[in-house]
């Protein structure tokens, strides 16, 4: 588009930090309960087991394979 | 700006990650399950023997996948979220689409590309079933130094620039990286586990599909996300660009 230099740009605004008491509450209970979704969908009946039996391994098979996770 | 804030972004995260996990899935299905089929099919014409399936391979291929891709990619979406909210205003005069293109590409690149040009993913039929406890370990090492590395070099970056500037301080802490990484690479084992006989170029369409998954998954989410954040951060950036679009 040929329109360049018109539009006065507001993006420049510097952005302020969020303070880390804020993120930090946040971080530890849901980066835990993601970290919890990671190994199930890359570990759990591999390397490590909670569940018994195979389903979870066999059901998310192929994802585990092509998203990099060793498999079997 | 404030917990709430961090919630909004969070929730955006995920929303995004799910998004962006849905055309992960649609290259995975497309580009990728021909190579996992391929590998499969030279499994089992070894001797290989196996027990019973308890999951078939169409539904594997489809809502086997689908669980996994799209559940990895709320989790990573959550993950960079978080991310986000440290690096906003932290690394440097980015706004939020900027601040949210470099997370993704930052976990792009430590949480898939480094680790895995240690440690390759395999596909099925590749891979000893008695080391995986030990390729897992080492995998997730890998992993966890690569993002390790990675924050101690944009943390080196930010402590060198305002002396160096930005080019020259960017180029010392990625050179710092690379080396040490390098290091890291060379002295941890070997995961080689390729059987004899695999045809390579069906193990090359795997690996390339699976890190072009990752490309899609990471560079979506940036993308979505970044869109998303802006909204919250900087409203009154979007409703400007919209004015100008308008008029």
């Amino acid at each position: 588009m040929a329109q360049s230099t018109a539009a006065p740009t507001p993006t420049t605004q510097t952005l302020t930090p969020l303070p880390l008491r804020a993120i930090a509450p946040w971080a530890v209970f849901v980066g835990v309960l993601m970290l919890v979704l990671l190994y199930f969908v890359g570990a759990e009946q591999g390397a490590t087991s909670l569940v018994s039996g195979e389903g979870v391994h066999e059901w998310v098979h192929d994802a585990r394979h092509l998203l990099g996770f060793p498999c079997h | 700006m404030n917990s709430t804030t961090v919630r909004t972004l969070l929730v955006r995260g995920m929303l995004a990650g799910l998004g962006a996990g849905v055309l992960a899935f649609v290259f995975a299905y497309f580009v990728g399950e021909g190579s996992v089929d391929a590998a499969i099919a030279f499994e089992e014409s070894g001797a290989h023997e196996h027990g019973e399936e308890l999951v078939s391979r169409s539904v594997q291929s489809t809502a086997g996948l689908a669980t996994g891709v799209l559940v990895f990619g709320v989790a990573i979406g959550g993950i960079a979220a978080l991310a986000f909210c440290f690096a906003l205003g932290r690394i440097g005069r980015f706004g939020a689409r900027a601040t949210a293109a470099l997370t993704a590409l930052a976990g792009f690149l430590l949480v898939y590309l480094v680790p895995i040009l240690k440690y390759p993913a395999n596909p099925p039929a590749v891979g000893d079933p008695d080391t995986l406890g030990k390729r897992t370990s080492l995998f997730v090492l890998m992993i966890a130094l690569s993002v390790l590395l990675g924050t101690a070099a944009v943390l080196l970056g930010r402590r060198l620039a305002p002396a160096w500037g930005n080019w020259n301080a960017s180029i010392a802490a990625g050179t710092a990286f690379v080396v040490v990484v390098g290091v890291a690479m060379a002295v941890l084992p070997s995961g080689d586990n390729t059987p004899k006989g695999f045809p390579a170029t069906d193990l090359w369409e795997f690996r390339l599909a699976s890190i072009g998954i990752q490309a899609v998954l990471w560079s979506a989410f940036g993308l979505l996300f970044g869109h998303l954040a802006e909204r919250v951060l900087e409203p009154r950036a979007v409703r400007g660009r919209v004015a100008t679009l308008v008029a």
